[in-house]
Order: C-alpha cells, then structure tokens, then sequence
C-alpha cells in the first residue's frame, strides 16, 4: 500500500472516529447536551485526533527512515573493489535505484518476460534495452553486482512498504478504539483536545527550529571538510580570488568578495535609507488621509517585484545609463554596464520600499502624544519630527535599517546581473566587483565536483555570510533594548 | 445694581487676559462648541468643570490652536490674546503656543534626558544666549515645577524613567521654560496619585504669581481649592461662569447645582 493510499485511509478513519465520537458522547447523555463535559464536537475531535495524529506520524517518521535503512542495507552488497570512495559509491548506489524503479515499472505494467523478474541475471537478459523500453534510460550496461543490489533493493523496500502499511493501520485503530471507548459523557473531552493543539503547535515550532538548526550544522561541517583542504587563514585573507577548476585552486581569498558585497551594501544602503527615511516620515506625518491611502499600497508594490526584474532593470536600463555619464564618452571613470554603482544604485531602490514601510509602522507607533507635547510648546512640524519622533522612533528605524543592510548583503540576482562576476579589490565604484552571494551561486553552478575545494569553498562562503549577517541582527538587537531601557 | 456690575465689568476689562467671544467649534458634524463667550484673567486660575464630552478640553485647546492639528476641526468666532485676535492670518501658531503653553492630561515627556526636556522649548525658541543662560533657564523652571530637588541630581537620565507624578511636574516645567503668559492644563491630575495631586495643585497656586492658569478638572474639590475663577460647561455650552465661592456655594443655573451636587455626571 502506498504512502499517499494510507493517508487517505487514516484521515477516512479520523472522520468516521469524529461522528461515532460525537454520537457516543451525545447518547451517554441521552441526548441532553447540558450535561456533557465538554461540547459536542469535542469528543469527536477528540477521536479523530487520537485515530489521525499518531498514525500520520508513524507513517511520516517510516517514509523517512526507511529508505536510509535499506540503502545501507544494499550498499553493502557492492563489493569494495569496486569503487574508491565514498562520492563513488553514491553513483553506484544511484544507479541501483535506477535499475530497481525500471525493474518495479517493468512489474507494474505487467511486460510478459520468458524469464521472470526474480530470475533474471545480466547473462540472460538485456536489462539496459528492456529498461530502456519501460522509459528509464541507462548510462552503461548493468553489472551483475548491480542487478543483485537492485534486486535486493527492490525486495526490502516491498518488505518495508508491508510492514509500514500494517503498523500504521495497527497505530491508527489502536487509537481509534482506545478514543471511542474513553468517551462518555465525564470525559473532559475539550482539555484533551486542547493538549492535542498544544502538541501540534509545538512540534511546528520544533520542526522550524529544528530545521533550521539542521542547516547551520551542515553548514558547519562542510565548512570544517573545506578547511581540511585548504588553510583558513589563505581563505580568510587572500586577497585574491582565481579559483582554477577540479582542485589545485591556490587562490580563494574571500576579501575581494567580501569587499564587492560591503561595498556593494553602503551604496545600497545609502540610496534606502535616506529616501526610504523621508518617503515614511513624509507618509505618517505630513500626507493627508487620501494621498497615504494611495502612496502606500503603490511603495509597497514596488516590494512584491522579483529581484530578477530589477537585475533586468540594472542590465538594460541603469547601467547603460551610467556608462553614458562616466564612461568613455563623458567622464572615462567606467568601463561597461556592470558596476559597483548599477547593483547599489539598483539594490537601493528595491530596499526603498522594504526601508519605508517598516520605517512608517513604527514612526505611527510614536504616541500622539509625543507630538501634541511638542506643538505644544510651539514647535513646527519639522522641528518636531526630528527633535520629537524620530528619537522616539529610533531603535525600530534602526533595526529595519540593519534588517534592510541584511538583506543587501544576501540579495543575488541584482549582482550577478548588474555588477558583474570579476572577484576585484578596488575603491572605484565604478568598477564591475562581485560578491560572495554571487560566488556561491557559481561555484556551485557547472560540473564542479562537489567534494573539491572549489565546490566546498562555497559552504565557508555561506558562512561568512551567516555569521555577518548574524552579527548585524545581534547588532541590532543591542541597540533597541539599549533604547528601551532609556526609553521606558 | 447696575452700577455694580459696571464696575465689575471695567475690572474685568483692566485684567483680562484672553477674551473669547461668540465661540463655535465643530468637529465634522460634531457642534462641540456652542456660542461661548468669556473673559480669563490675568495672573488667575480658572477651573473648566463640566461632564465628560461637554467640551472642556475642546474649547481649551482653541485657546492656543491646537485644534489646528486635528484635520476636520473647525473655530469660528473671536477669541483674543491681549486685545489681538489670535486666529488672525498673521498671527503664527507655532509662536502662539509658545505664549500660551500646555500640559496634558497624560504626562507625556519626550524621550530625551530630564535637561534636554526642559531646554526643549528654549532652544527651538532660541531664549538662552548660551550653554550657561540654558543651564539657568532649566534650573529655574525645574524649581518652577516643584521638582528640582529631585531631579538635579540626575538631569541627564532620561525623563521617562521618572515617577508618574514626576513625569507631570516635569512637563509643567517644560511648559513654564518657554516663559508662557497662560498655561492650560487638561486633567493634569488625572492620571496622577492623590500626594502627586496635591503636589502639582500647590504647584498651580504658586504658578498664579506669574501666568494665567487655565485648568480643566473632573474633580469638584480640585475646582474649588485651587481655582479663583470657574467655567461651568453643559453639551457645548457655557452654562455659568463666575468666582469659584459663588460657584460653589450659590450656584445661579439649576445645572449648575445638579451637576456640584453630583446629580448631573
Ligand atoms: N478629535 C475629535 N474628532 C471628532 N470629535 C471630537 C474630537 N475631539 C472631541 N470630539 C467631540 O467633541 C465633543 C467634546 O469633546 P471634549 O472637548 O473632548 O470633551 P471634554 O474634554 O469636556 O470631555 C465630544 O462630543 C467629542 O466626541
Ligand atoms: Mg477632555
């Protein structure tokens, strides 16, 4: 039985489990609903929880778990001689699955064979031409050690497929009858419900916790195999950036990159902020109700645009543009399109509206009556918004700045298209540079191995980046309690 | 008779402060102010009593235009500073409030440092010819607000983190550092403990030396300790207005009796 089949049969018992449920409560009363614990639909919930929830999670916990043990399982079955290491062995293996899907296609749509399935070796059969007639292609011919594994593969994950199917039906009835029985009219049938939800949103909770937890560790550890093979402190403060192909790269210095992203981020940052500024204070201190109603939606618009069209923008529009003011024909300051300045130029009007929304929601957090108190005094609009409201509103604006500097920092699409791929160490704005979002992009783009260190660099790459922009949340977070201390 | 109120009336005249005649405010729809006239004095405090949404505050805050900050407001009629009509096109808002300073029913510091609150109003109006004239002007105005042996300890921890009744002493000194000849006061007590509230009302009777005071207050009691002069306002009108003995004690409006007497809330 499959996966998807099982779930449906749980949540077909969880449903019939929710009306015997609620009718058996129901009936243990006679009907009177006053008397119940709990209402109605309560115990059937209460059923339908206790039938669908630890089954679906049986099953889920199976689906994962099965097929690493059965591919430990048959990858022991291919003798060592064969391959040489590890990444080796993982083509191998992929090949079994191969043969094994192409074998259970050729069972499923029931290919008569003179020699049946479970008897076929490479020397009686052609196994690449008869795959190859069901629609799974193969490289090379299938050795025999292959087929065996394959066979093996196909035997274990039926076997487990059984098993699976029977313990999670065996789960989901043992719940459904233990809830059915419980129920009666005392049960306190919406306490345990409530305990139910409680779980539920916990292992949500865990699961983005735990996830995220999962990625830092990888990061780690390829970042440690990275450094295996090649010296930290070169990787840290190399200057020069020349990766050279499948290993022997002696230049993956990360300070041309880091510069591009930096450099790239203060020009960004320094179109972003002061528009994004003055764009919210004008919104929420001097528009009047109309024209807010109708500049904010148009500000946030410019928010739901693709990354990918601004780099578009960057490319056809903004670079040309700036070649024609400093490049050859005007100030010969600038060679092509793709430069420092068009990505910052660019980023910086994509943060605009992320800059300015956040701004206005906490610029309209500051009281009312923090401006009526400097009006009061006799202090002009403008006098009170910088004396007054920013002040007030200060550790949020500067948070959403360092949430915008954030964002710089990891943006992509914009950099690849507008500043270039050239890894350089220069002070002219002008000049194409790229950074290490970019980099990570193309190191592991290509038919790069992914165990070389030009591959692995890029782990150490992301993070560099992790640990800057972590640092600037922690940054951030210091500042505002700093504020609110003062402040509260 | 007559001539007793002739004579009154040429008192009144000699030391009227600010003059308001024929007062009519709307809000949208909302007529909150209904053809209200009267004459503050000078170096006096005057009580606003009334029930809530009768309009204290709305006419109060005409007194320095900061309606003007509320978009569907609307003030007609005259009301007079000195003789000058202050909804004049060439008088300036912003430097009439600085004339007629307020406080708040929320004390409502900025969050800056219990110095820079008080040198606010100074340094937009450029009052202190330096850093030394600023210093004095805070120092005087703190112990204007009663509140300078608390604080002069600690002027550069921020105003926030001081007490509610604090907070409210220290907004008075605020409002008193601009030099203002009037200062309203909406509530001021309101959020305020009851040794806090005694503070600040000894506080306005000090104040009487120098400013005209113009109070609104929920409290009956509050009225009759600390005000010469009282405004009894009904539904957006002025019902009576006299000294605040003859308020209190002969009341002329049957309103004006029910509501003293607690039969009008
Ligand atoms: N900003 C405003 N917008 C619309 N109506 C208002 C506003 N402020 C006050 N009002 C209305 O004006 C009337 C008087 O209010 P207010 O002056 O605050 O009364 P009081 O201070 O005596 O309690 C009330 O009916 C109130 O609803
Ligand atoms: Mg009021």
């Amino acid at each position: 039985m499959s996966a998807s089949l099982l779930l449906l049969i749980i949540l077909a018992l969880a449903a019939v489990g929710f009306v015997i449920g609620r009718g058996r409560a129901l009936r243990s009363v006679q009907g009177d609903r006053r008397r119940l614990h709990s209402l109605p639909n309560y115990y059937g919930f209460n059923v339908a929880m206790l039938a669908f929830v630890p089954a679906v999670l049986v099953l889920a916990l199976w689906v994962v778990v099965q097929p690493m043990v059965v591919n430990s399982a048959v990858s022991g079955l291919i003798p060592h001689d064969s391959y040489a290491d590890a990444g080796a062995l993982n083509l191998i293996m992929s090949d079994v699955k191969r043969v094994a899907h192409g074998l259970d296609a050729v069972a499923a749509q029931g290919i008569v064979q003179k020699i049946p399935l479970s008897e076929m070796n490479v020397g009686n059969t052609d196994i690449r031409g008869l795959l190859g007639s069901v629609g799974v292609a193969l490289g090379s011919d299938v050795t025999q050690d292959v087929l065996n594994a394959a066979q093996e593969f196909r035997a274990k994950s039926a076997q487990g497929a059984l098993w699976m199917s029977i313990i999670v039906l065996v789960v989901a009835l043992a719940g459904f009858f233990a809830a059915i029985r419980m129920t009666n009219g005392d049960l306190r049938a919406r306490n345990l419900v409530e305990h139910g939800i409680k779980a539920v949103l916990i292992g949500a909770a865990m699961i983005a916790v735990l996830t995220t937890l999962g990625i830092i560790l990888s990061l780690i550890f390829n970042t440690i195999s990275f450094f295996g093979m090649f010296p930290m402190a070169d990787f840290l403060f190399g200057m020069t950036w020349s990766p050279e192909g499948r290993g022997g790269s002696e230049h993956l210095g990360i300070l041309p990159l880091l510069w591009g992203t930096i450099y790239i981020s203060i020009v960004a940052l320094s179109v972003a902020v002061p528009i994004g500024l003055f764009a919210a204070v004008y919104l929420s201190e001097y528009a009047s109700r109309t024209t807010r109603a109708f500049a904010k939606p148009l500000l946030e618009v410019l928010a739901g645009i693709p990354t990918i069209v601004y780099g578009l923008f960057a490319l056809t529009v903004v670079g040309p543009m700036l070649v024609g003011f400093f490049g050859a024909d005007g100030l010969n300051w600038m060679q092509g399109a793709r430069s420092v300045m068009t990505a910052g130029l660019v980023m910086g009007i994509m943060l605009i509206p992320f800059v300015s929304s956040l701004s206005d929601d906490i610029i309209n957090a500051v009281p009312q009556s923090m401006r009526d108190g400097s009006y009061g005094l006799g202090a002009t609009q403008s006098e009170t918004v910088r004396q007054v409201v920013l002040p007030a509103a200060l550790p949020g604006i500067v948070g959403a700045i360092l949430l915008a500097a954030s964002r710089a920092i990891g943006e992509t699409m914009i950099v690849v298209m507008g500043a270039g791929a050239a890894a350089r160490l220069s002070m002219n704005p002008f000049e194409a540079m790229t950074t290490v979002t970019a980099k990570i992009v193309s190191q592991l783009t290509g038919d790069a191995d992914f165990a070389s260190p030009e591959a692995l660099v890029a782990f150490a790459l992301g993070m560099t980046l992790f640990i800057l922009t972590l640092g600037l949340n922690v940054v951030a977070l210091m500042i505002v309690r700093k504020y609110r201390e003062q402040y509260e | 008779m007559n001539d007793m109120t002739k004579t009154e009336k040429a008192l009144e005249m000699k030391t009227s402060k600010i003059s308001a005649k024929n007062v009519q405010v709307h809000y949208a729809d909302t007529h909150a102010i209904k053809d209200v006239n009267v004459e503050i004095e000078d170096k006096t405090v005057t009580a606003f009593i009334g029930p809530s949404g009768c309009g204290k505050s709305t006419f109060l805050r005409c007194l320095n235009r900061m309606n003007d900050t509320i978009d569907i407001c609307r003030v007609t009629g005259d009301i007079l500073l000195d003789g000058e009509d202050i909804y004049d096109r060439r008088v300036d808002p912003v430097q009439l409030r600085a004339k007629v300073g307020m406080v708040f029913q929320k004390p409502n510091p900025f969050p800056k440092s219990i110095y820079d609150n008080v040198a606010y109003g100074p340094r937009i109006h450029g009052l202190a010819r330096n850093k030394a004239d600023l210093d004095d002007i805070v120092e005087k105005s703190l112990r204007r607000g009663a509140i300078w042996n608390e604080v002069k300890d600690r002027l550069h921890a921020p105003g926030t983190g001081l007490s509610g009744g604090q907070q409210q002493r220290l907004c008075i000194a605020r409002a008193v550092a601009t030099e203002p000849e009037v200062l309203l006061m909406d509530e001021p007590c309101s959020a305020l403990d009851p040794i806090a509230t005694a503070q600040v009302e000894e506080l306005i009777d000090e104040l009487r030396e120098n400013f005209s005071v113009v109070i609104v207050t929920h409290s009956m009691q509050q009225a009759a300790r600390v005000s010469q002069k009282t405004a009894f306002f009904h539904m957006g009108n002025l019902v009576e207005y006299d000294d605040t003995t003859k308020i209190f004690t002969n009341p002329e409006d049957p309103r004006t009796e029910s509501y003293i007497t607690g039969r009008i809330g």
